[in-house]
């Protein structure tokens, strides 16, 4: 990140600009894109596949176990799937806050903040 | 009157005004009010997000909902848990890095305009008092179900603790309601399911075998489709359960009490896990109590199922589990209407009085008056409504609330964090257009006119066929925010943008040292 120039008054202001162009904002940005989108899009549509198939058939009336038919089958997996969702956000946020303090870090060197 | 659960409620009763007192003495600055100064740790936070979730409408509404119409309960369960995950990838850290005390703020953070925070504002206080209403309203009928409290007076006592939680304690008092409820909530919900299974020999399978025997509906029980026959409702249902989380206000509030985002996501994650368990457990309730209550006994104590759970604590445990589940829902009544408090007197305080009307100049101490004013103003309020509501659904209430919060505010919020073109106009636009749009939606719909007298509160065909708003308003909300920005001739200001964007993901505000 270039050190720029600044007057006095000027240096308490930081230029958001300039690190929303930094090239660890790009990658912190496009690291986040990558899980939240995918990961959004395939819980809506495993979410709303539950309603969408009782609403408009009878599939999973069927039986998966005994009496426990694939309805009740796919309603405890939307909970497996939010926690697994969860852990896994968590996981991947911890690396998310790593290149924030990584930015810091450069910012704070780079004279920025 | 049953003496035990009376003894109980007066326990909790106590208890909660001895958090408050404690509460009072550290509740002296705005900040202290309206997030207890940001210090609660992810675990604390995520029992309070907990306890302000999980309302008396999920505790019994679902367990008496399971009990009566099998499957279709459920997906209430699956609905306000997988919420969590808009919350927890869209929602949560980037409020808490743009925001400080209300909603509001974080949409003011961007669009530095009054009539933005104004319009924020106004969703912020309709949604928490409908809300408001609809728990004062089931709180007032299940405390006359307990302990034979006529309605006005239990509507009274539980107005006049939460005026007292949030004026004296502020979050303080009010999280660590929230905090007490969640475990007791935890823990009666446990031991019951642990008895129920129990006496399936903790085995599913005979579990599931034996309740479609114990119902009316028999082997349909198992089945989705007795209480949601139309497509197109259940959709729109599911829509506004999964998006209406993600704009309560009284939930959004609660990561301004945590001091940076990674908190505020460790928060949901513990929330997410207590949550969940919970829902899974309302399995257990409801099939329990359709097997050992029964199908008639729980329709003659209340008609929408909301007293299966006491019901069925009384006939696992005797007096003492019934004296103990009715504590539990009043101090969950407590704890839901105490944060419900707290995000509309906030709305009224922070954003209408010290930002609008005093322009941010309000000192320090006239803000905390204004606040707990506001406070004392929204209690009596929703006390006076919730009177005249006597005969209103409670259910009703609660859809319209997620409604209107996932039509109004979560598109602005969504808007607001990844669109660079979004501007001032698109985000009043779609901020009335969703809330208007689901109110009208609802006004018109079945919930309000049924051609038979009594089933509705007025009588004649609903213009518009869907008990559920969503599946119309959310979209609404959106394209109108869309068709604003684009209609106006306002530029959006790209380098605010940009500090936006660099704020919500990172947190970074000021000058590091």
């Amino acid at each position: 990140m270039a050190v720029q120039e600044r007057s006095f008054e000027n240096r308490s202001a930081i230029d958001y600009s300039q690190i929303a162009q930094s090239s660890s904002f790009q990658h912190l940005m496009r690291a986040k894109k990558n899980f939240i989108l995918p990961a959004t899009l395939f819980f809506f549509v495993f979410y709303f596949a539950l309603p969408v198939l009782t609403s408009y058939s009878n599939v999973l009336n069927s039986s998966a176990i005994g009496p426990i038919s694939w309805a009740w089958v796919f309603a405890f997996a939307q909970f497996i799937m939010t926690w697994a969702l969860c852990m896994l956000y968590s996981k991947r946020a911890a690396k998310f806050d790593e290149i924030v303090e990584q930015m810091k870090q450069e910012a704070k060197e780079g004279g920025n903040l | 009157m049953h003496g035990l659960a009376f003894f109980l409620f007066l326990i909790i009763v106590a208890l909660t005004l001895v958090i408050t007192y404690f509460a009072s003495k550290r509740t002296r600055t705005t900040s202290e009010f309206y997030t207890a100064d940001s210090s609660l740790t992810g675990w604390q936070n995520g029992l309070a997000i907990a306890g302000d979730y999980m309302s008396a409408a999920s505790f019994l509404g679902i367990a008496g909902m399971i009990a009566l119409f099998g499957f279709d309960g459920f997906f209430y369960s699956i609905g306000f848990l997988v919420a969590y995950l808009v919350v927890l990838y869209i929602v949560a850290e980037p409020l808490r890095n743009l925001g400080k005390y209300t909603m509001a703020d974080m949409i003011a953070a961007r669009f530095d305009d009054k009539k933005v925070r104004g319009v924020a504002a106004l969703n912020t206080i309709s949604i928490s008092i409908f809300y408001m209403i609809a728990q004062l309203v089931g709180a007032g009928g299940l405390i006359k179900l307990l302990l034979g409290i006529d309605y006005v007076y239990s509507v009274l006592i539980v107005g006049v603790l939460m005026t007292v939680y949030v004026v004296f304690g502020g979050m303080t008092a009010t999280s660590w309601v929230q905090i007490v409820k969640a475990v007791l909530l935890m823990v009666g919900t446990f031991i019951i399911s642990i008895i129920v299974f129990a006496k399936f020999d903790f085995n599913l399978i005979k579990m599931f075998n034996e309740v479609k025997t114990a119902t009316p509906l028999g082997e349909a029980f198992l089945n989705p489709g007795n209480k949601f026959k139309d497509p197109l409702d259940t959709i729109s249902l599911n829509l506004a359960l999964i998006l209406g989380t993600a704009g309560l206000p009284h939930i959004l509030i609660r990561f301004f009490t945590v001091k940076d985002a990674p908190t505020a996501r460790k928060s949901v994650v513990y929330a997410t896990w207590i949550i969940g368990i919970f829902y899974v457990l309302t399995i257990f309730l409801g099939f329990g109590a359709a097997a050992f209550v029964g199908y008639d006994k729980i329709v003659a104590a209340n008609p929408a199922g909301n007293m299966a759970a006491p019901l069925l604590a009384e006939v696992l445990g005797g007096d003492f589990l019934f004296a103990f589940v009715s504590a539990v829902a009043f101090a969950t009544i407590l704890a839901v209407v105490a944060g419900l408090v707290l995000s509309a007197a906030s709305a009224f305080a922070h954003d209408f009085y010290s930002h609008i009307l005093r322009r941010g100049e309000a000192t320090e101490k006239e803000q905390m008056v204004a606040a707990r004013w506001a406070s004392v103003g929204v209690s009596v309020l929703s006390i006076l409504l919730a009177l005249f509501a006597q005969k209103m659904n409670v259910a009703f209430l609660v859809s319209l609330a997620f409604a209107v919060a996932a039509s109004a505010n979560l598109p602005i919020i969504v808007l607001t964090i990844f669109w660079r073109r979004f501007n001032t106009t698109g985000a009043i636009a779609g901020m009335l257009v969703g809330l208007f749009s689901a109110l009208l939606l609802v006004f018109f719909s079945p919930n309000v006119w049924s051609p038979e007298p009594g089933a509705a509160i007025l009588v004649g065909e609903p213009l518009f066929k869907l008990a559920n708003p969503g599946i119309v308003s959310i979209p609404l909300g959106f394209i109108a925010s869309i068709v604003g920005t684009l209609l106006s001739s306002k530029n959006a200001d790209s380098k605010k943008f940009d500090e936006i964007l660099v704020k919500a993901n990172t947190g970074i505000k000021e000058l590091a040292n």
